[in-house]
């Protein structure tokens, strides 16, 4: 009897589909929910407020594809991730979309099953430190102990720096942004090291965020973005594309409040992106309003820059090289046509 | 089985049970081998099809980041992560080692003191035992890690005694002892005088067989291993000198270091797993006959010699089994170290090395397959500690 059991689970188990290239598209459409790993809290980026609400520019990004896809922004599961979990999270299709402050690398890109579907936010790695420590450049913190976030760029950022500068540290490594900056407020380390935008807002969960500063210095590129599963073209475009949407909206003038007004603009581009004319939406194999959703309900690029880790926040971040590229930035999107 | 005794009905290949049985082990065996042979197969299919870098070549690389304790040395911009595995092994097994002493000492200590008969101690062991069994193992690393961190000084403000041994948040620093050439020469005194004392051990017990006069082993053994080295540290001129620290910059350079994280770990589960050792030992203390306690009374023996020598060595027979458990829990409960930081092999190498190389399924196998051979060492051993124990049959 045992031995016919085995047999018939055997017999089963290979009939079920493989998980491998499953279309996520019609996978989310059909769950009528977007599955998407956050960080487990850096304010600014995803981060819960004192209501529980899920807040921040990776959180945005996470509404505009549920926005894109199931026409409603608020059909989102957040989930939590520490750095070390948030690939394997992917990879094994727990989440649909990883938009968790993660830094595009060729290793990350290429051996990991992964893609990268654009640049949400360019950042670099910089240093908080306690004031009264009286350092006012990152050169003169040889022998200082850092606290860092176990199985970042981060961490390897770290060594390449000090080596190259002939200097020595000690790293004290920590699983949750959290634990990091809680070791830092006790004093176990010297400094803390990051991207410098969490910095900002690790900055302000201290209890006096005066007695704390920012180096100047910024040693290395972090460009995050959103990651997808490689050999899913179909989801891939549709993420890719609803960061450009976001963009494009900026670059157009369109914004949350004056979308509705938009639809009846005579610019072509205007027309293009709302769906109003071209076939943007179906190529993608999503409604023609996908685009008008995810501004009407979440907003362009500027307005989930800006109320996050902007001038409307208390992070107050200059927009910098996250500009458009028609204002001295690096953000460009690809022409929706 | 009973069954194989029975005679065969009639002959043929199914009909004897013994033979069904083997045929049946086989099929079982066969479609077993074959269900693990499709699943792996099919993890290495979707592996392979999600372009998801497979094989155990990452050990090569050079992992690229620090590490905060290292028993072997670590350098982080050329070793490996081959090196970090190691790393992190050998800072499981120190945690382990400690651990499991401290906790057996405590453990015994307590489990004999909540059956003194001084209403004070037996009460101090029972609170002792409910508080630290009832409150989970996590929240307790957690909350001695917060209490050893909030208790000491910056750096700059370090405790120090004999400006040689300074304590701050980083850690505690002592000087490091430097071996210089003649140094072999007190490890050759120690060799011999550890040799010295088995004899003398084999020939108290001779003695004490053939005379019943007792000989103070412990005070003579401690008195020639600590005196006869220390001995020839001065005939050969002092070879070992030492390395102290000195506050350079940020914090202390040179001596040896012992950061928090691990004084916290070490608190935790000693504290915790003590507490069940304890237990373990007043079970075993409870079940030996009162009887046998009597008639070492009644023979005129001291309290602490009964307990040594009449109680204790039948109690070990109850206590051993029990306690293999305590110690396997420990050693896995290390890996809750991920919590504060302590860089052993679950954080180090099942984190943060998986973390940068993304290879799930290799890392993972390597890390269980930690536990499965400490798991299995510890319980080899215990239980040839066991057998050794046992009451032999004369």
């Amino acid at each position: 009897m045992k031995v016919t059991k085995i047999a018939l689970i055997l017999g089963l188990a290979s009939t079920l589909p493989h998980l491998v290239n499953a279309a996520t598209l019609e996978q989310v459409t059909k769950k009528g929910v977007l599955n998407c790993g956050v960080s487990t809290g850096i304010p600014g980026f995803s981060a819960t407020d004192s209501k529980g609400v899920w807040k921040g520019i990776d959180v945005d990004f996470c509404r505009s594809v549920a926005a894109a896809v199931l026409g409603d922004a608020s059909k989102v599961k957040f989930i939590p991730l520490t750095a070390k979990e948030r690939f394997t999270a992917l990879q094994s299709g727990e989440i649909d979309v990883l938009a968790r402050s993660s830094t595009w690398t060729a290793t990350r890109d290429t051996s990991l099953g992964l893609n990268f579907a654009g640049v949400n936010y360019y950042d670099g790695q910089g240093f908080l430190i306690n004031k009264d420590l009286g350092v006012t450049s990152a050169k003169e913190l040889d022998g200082a102990s850092f606290c860092i976030q176990a199985g970042t760029t981060t961490e390897l950022n770290l060594t390449d720096y000090f080596k190259s500068n002939n200097m020595e540290y000690k790293a004290v490594t920590f699983d949750t942004s959290g634990q990091t900056i809680d070791a830092f407020k006790k004093g176990r380390c010297d400094a803390v090291t990051s991207d410098a935008s969490q910095l900002y807002g690790l900055k302000i969960k201290l209890d006096n965020p005066n007695s704390a500063m920012v180096l100047p210095e910024i040693i290395s590129k972090e460009p995050l973005g959103p990651v997808v599963r490689q050999g899913d073209d179909e989801w891939f475009n549709v993420v890719r594309w609803t960061m450009f949407a976001t963009l494009e909206a900026e670059e157009l003038g369109v914004t949350a409040s004056n979308v509705d007004k938009q639809l009846k603009s005579a610019n072509p581009s205007v027309k293009r992106l709302l769906g109003v004319s071209g076939k943007a939406g179906e190529n993608l194999g999503l409604k023609s309003d996908w685009a008008y959703q995810i501004v009407k309900q979440v907003g362009n690029y500027e307005e989930m820059f800006e109320n996050n880790v902007g001038k409307n926040s208390p992070l107050n971040i200059d927009r910098g090289i996250n500009n458009l590229w028609n204002q001295g930035g690096l953000m460009y999107a690809m022409p929706i046509r | 089985m009973n069954n194989s005794k029975l005679p065969p009905t009639s002959k043929g290949l199914f009909n004897s049970p013994q033979n069904r049985a083997i045929i049946f082990q086989v099929l079982s065996l066969a479609v077993v081998v074959l269900c693990i042979f499709y699943f792996v197969n099919n993890m290495f299919d979707n592996v392979a099809k999600r372009g998801i870098t497979t094989g155990f070549s990452f050990l090569g690389e050079t992992a690229g980041f620090g590490i905060s304790q290292s028993l072997i040395p670590y350098d982080d911009t050329s070793s490996t992560f081959l090196d970090v595995f190691i790393v992190g092994l050998l800072n499981t097994i120190l945690v382990g080692v400690i651990g499991i002493v401290l906790a057996s000492i405590i453990g015994l200590m307590v489990g004999v003191g909540r059956l003194s008969s001084n209403y004070l101690v037996a009460k101090l062991s029972l609170v002792y035992i409910e508080t630290f069994r009832n409150i989970p193992i996590l929240l307790q690393i957690l909350f001695w890690y917060n209490v050893v961190l909030a208790a000491l000084p910056s750096p700059r403000q370090s405790i120090s005694y004999f400006d040689s041994i300074f304590i701050n948040n980083r850690g505690f620093i002592m000087p490091d002892p430097i071996f210089e050439s003649g140094s072999g020469f007190i490890l050759v005194a120690f060799l011999l005088a550890c040799i010295s004392v088995v004899f003398l051990a084999k020939w108290a017990t001779k003695r004490h067989d053939l005379t019943g006069e007792e000989f103070p082993l412990v005070k003579v053994a401690l008195a020639i291993i600590v005196l006869a080295p220390l001995l020839v540290f001065f005939i050969t001129g002092q070879p070992i000198s030492a390395e102290y620290p000195a506050l350079k910059g940020f914090n202390f350079k040179g001596g040896i270091t012992i950061i928090p994280e691990l004084l916290a770990l070490i608190f935790a589960l000693s504290i915790y797993t003590a507490t069940y050792i304890a237990e373990a030992v007043r079970a075993g203390i409870e079940a030996v006959p009162p009887g046998q306690k009597e008639a070492a009374k009644s023979l005129g023996l001291k309290d602490h010699v009964i307990l040594r020598k009449v109680v204790l060595p039948q109690a070990l027979r109850v206590i051993i089994p029990p306690v293999i458990n305590q110690y396997l829990n420990l050693v896995k409960n290390s890996s809750l170290a991920t919590a504060i930081g302590y860089p052993e092999v679950v954080t180090l190498f099942s984190g943060t090395t998986l973390n940068q190389v993304g290879q799930a399924i290799e890392i993972i196998l390597m890390t269980m397959a930690v536990y499965l051979v400490f798991s299995i060492v510890i319980s080899l051993l215990l239980n040839w500690v066991n057998a050794k124990m046992e009451i032999k049959g004369r």
